[in-house]
């Protein structure tokens, strides 16, 4: 039977096992949003603006590991998407974005909202694609789905003028697809591993330090076994936390600006690195050229481009992170060789001593609400067990820090692009993909004032979430940096007018609670917590002069740290 | 040094914007870029010269690589290759200039292909690091118009780039 392209669009989206598409309607789109109006297998979820619509799939793509669908007009609903594309690229997070375009023959006319939407988001999607056939509808979207799912995964664009989305013809959405130029190297050079692995059983002082390529790659439970096995510290990234039990003694903390004094000293002074899903970003190296001075270094990654980009490396191995870590543990467990116990256990006794350093430790006896203070509490109300949004700012470093997540896809952060306004539309991704789960946003109140509007679409779908607003009435990493670096001259980091945010939450149905005193804390918590079917705003004033430690300064390397 | 990278993409509408896109985002530089389509019409073969250490070569052959469009690629610098590149030259000929021009196009292989009283032009084929040679040997004629085409090149023997 022919269909109209409308249709093949949501009959794919159905076909490819899509729940929920995240959008907002516009001209360009309107066929397809009928097709949305005729069925109620695939749910849409009205957003306020393009960007929410962007983060919401972005939340259920990292919560779930399934590729986050997004719906949105030509012109401005794209470039209003944009941000949230740029930060599921820096991220690699599975996404496919169908944004609506003028008709066909009206592309390059300076039509009513039209923009170049495939040169706009060239740079910030792992592919994308103009339709300009509707008889090449169904393929497209299936390679969409592919590609971004696939290899390092990542956001694709898929470009449909309104023209296609009204022509007809046979539906049949692909099973399988090939590409002759694309073909991600899954399995590891066995002899790189091999290497590798007499390496890894040689070190005298090894470190562990991973990424979110563990995450993404569902590499979690090999890593946890190889980990063990080793009896090796080892250290997550931002991305990465989640990945290796944050409980665990062999877990030493985040490494990098804000990481920990025990996982940046042992990453300085390691004599064999094993690098795993992570890509050596700057935030995490410090100074490239005092990083892990004595290393072998070892890499493994899905993504050649990462490996040898910013540091050197000894040992690459290209391919999936959960089948490197069983190819590692399958020589382990093969081979005779064991580490050299003793030099193992005169390590981990120079890494108790870096730990006992309390790098975290933080004065509660002020009268005001330390950060850290609600979110140890929160952590232990909720049991570690919460997922958990942020925005982008020392609220997000001290959730980083304070909450320890045991397990994979439980953090949710905008890490590379550093997006403020991620964490609430976020949390909604996470929500609905999780309808039992406590979703907490963790928050400031400048970062959630960026994306305020979702309060409405939260509302809409009745979405529980729990807003941890660390209300320090400062961009408090601006002024962080304009406090340490520039004589704290604080350049348009205060805001002079803040909303009631009780009112606020209020006015959009859900409850507003203001939290002031250190010792209402915990109850307070409690009390919103326990309010399962309600969206809480907890507004917590906090410290105005708290600042995020231990901290590397620009320029300096992980040995170098600021500790208080 | 100096890098020829010989790449077969699909031949589609935005692959030529995604690698010029991708050099100027990491900020490569592009020496020359020619590209057309193949015996096969569904891919395009680009020839880009550009410079670079070997770390920053490297990262280039891996971007490209993982650019989607691109189904294979070869350094032809890393082993025998053959190189050309042709230039259409005009120039001012009047006097005892004509003469002299001819002398020189005829040292360098060139051909006059087209004639006015006051001009030549000039065609030129060679090696692509041999024609800025051609060019200031021109250096006492006033010269109007340079075309260059960019380099394209090939292995040498029986080595192919082919899917």
């Amino acid at each position: 039977m022919e269909l109209t392209g409308a249709d093949i669009v949501i009959r794919s989206l159905k076909d490819e096992g899509v729940e929920f598409i995240f959008g907002y309607p516009g001209g360009a789109v309107l066929h397809i949003y009928d097709a949305i109006y005729a069925q109620d297998e695939v749910k849409h979820i009205l957003v306020r603006h393009e960007q929410g619509a962007t983060h919401a799939a972005d939340g259920y793509a990292r919560s779930t590991g399934k590729p986050g669908v997004v719906l949105v007009t030509s012109g401005p609903g794209a470039t209003n998407a944009v941000t949230g594309i740029a930060t599921a690229y820096m991220d690699s997070i599975p996404m496919v974005v169908l944004t609506g375009q003028v008709n066909t023959d009206l592309i390059g006319n300076d039509a009513f909202q039209e923009v170049d939407s495939v040169g706009i988001t060239r740079p910030c999607v792992k592919h994308n694609f103009l339709v300009k056939n509707v008889k090449d509808l169904a393929l497209t979207i299936k390679k969409a789905f592919y590609i971004a799912t696939t290899g390092r995964p990542g956001p694709v664009v898929v470009d449909i003028p309104k023209d296609i989305t009204a022509h007809k013809t046979e539906y049949e959405y692909p099973e399988k697809v090939t590409m002759r130029s694309y073909n991600p190297t899954i399995k590891g050079h066995t002899s790189q591993i091999k290497r590798a692995m007499d390496l890894i059983i040689g070190a005298k002082k090894p470190m562990i330090y991973t990424g979110g390529g563990v995450v993404l790659g569902n590499g979690s439970e090999a890593l946890i076994e190889f980990t063990r096995a080793l009896n090796y510290p080892i250290t997550n990234t931002l991305m990465g936390l989640g990945a290796y039990p944050a409980s665990d003694k062999q877990f030493l903390g985040m490494l990098g600006m804000h990481g920990t004094y025990e996982a940046n000293m042992s990453m300085h002074h390691c004599d064999v690195l094993i690098a795993i899903g992570a890509r050596f970003d700057d935030r995490v190296t410090g100074n490239i050229d005092k990083f892990c001075p004595d290393a072998k270094i070892i890499h493994v990654d899905i993504d050649p481009s990462s490996i040898s980009k910013n540091v050197k490396v000894d040992v690459p191995i290209v391919g999936d992170v959960a089948q490197v870590l069983a190819e590692f543990l399958g020589i382990l467990k093969e081979s005779p060789d064991r580490p050299d116990e003793a030099a193992i256990k005169q390590w981990w006794n120079q890494i108790e001593e870096w730990r006992s350093a309390a790098c975290l430790k933080f004065d509660t006896s002020g009268e005001f609400i330390k950060p850290q203070h609600v979110l140890s509490e929160l952590y232990k109300i909720t049991e570690g067990n919460a997922y958990v949004t942020s925005d982008v700012g020392q609220h997000q470093m001290w959730a980083a820090q304070f909450y320890g997540f045991d397990k994979p896809r439980q953090w949710i952060n905008s890490g590379g692009l550093g997006t403020m306004g991620f964490g609430l539309p976020a949390a909604m991704g996470v929500q609905l993909a999780h309808p039992d789960g406590t979703v907490c946003c963790v928050t400031g109140e400048a970062s959630i004032q960026m994306c305020i509007q979702e309060l409405a679409t939260c509302k809409q779908y009745d979405l529980p979430l729990k807003i941890i607003l660390l209300n320090n009435r400062y961009m408090g990493m601006v002024r962080q940096w304009q406090e340490f670096f520039y004589e704290k001259r604080y350049s348009q980091s205060y805001m002079e007018t803040l909303p009631d945010f009780v009112k606020l939450a209020e006015s959009f149905g859900h409850v507003g609670m203001k939290i002031e005193k250190p010792g209402d804390v915990e109850n307070a918590l409690k009390e919103g917590l326990g309010m399962k079917d309600k969206l809480v705003f907890m507004n917590f004033v906090t410290d105005q002069a708290e600042n995020v430690y231990p901290m590397i300064p620009a320029g300096a390397g992980l040995n170098e740290m600021i500790l208080v | 040094m100096r890098h020829i990278i010989s790449i077969l993409m699909e031949n589609e509408s935005g692959a030529l914007s995604r690698v010029a896109g991708l050099f100027s985002a990491r900020g490569y530089n592009i020496e020359s870029l020619a590209v057309a389509p193949t015996e096969d019409a569904t891919i395009s073969r680009m020839t880009l010269v550009t410079r670079g250490s070997d770390e920053i070569i490297e990262q280039i052959t891996k971007q490209l690589n993982k650019c989607v469009d691109v189904i294979k690629l070869i350094d032809l610098t890393e082993g025998e290759h053959i190189e050309r590149e042709m230039m259409l030259i005009k120039v001012k000929a009047t006097g005892e200039l004509r003469e002299e021009i001819k002398r020189l196009s005829d040292i360098f292989n060139a051909r006059i292909i087209d004639v006015t009283e006051t001009t030549y032009t000039i065609e030129w084929t060679g090696e692509g690091t041999k024609s800025d040679a051609f060019i200031e040997a021109l250096g006492s004629t006033t010269i109007l118009e340079t075309v260059r085409t960019g380099v394209s090149g090939i292995s040498r023997g029986e080595k192919c780039l082919r899917i």
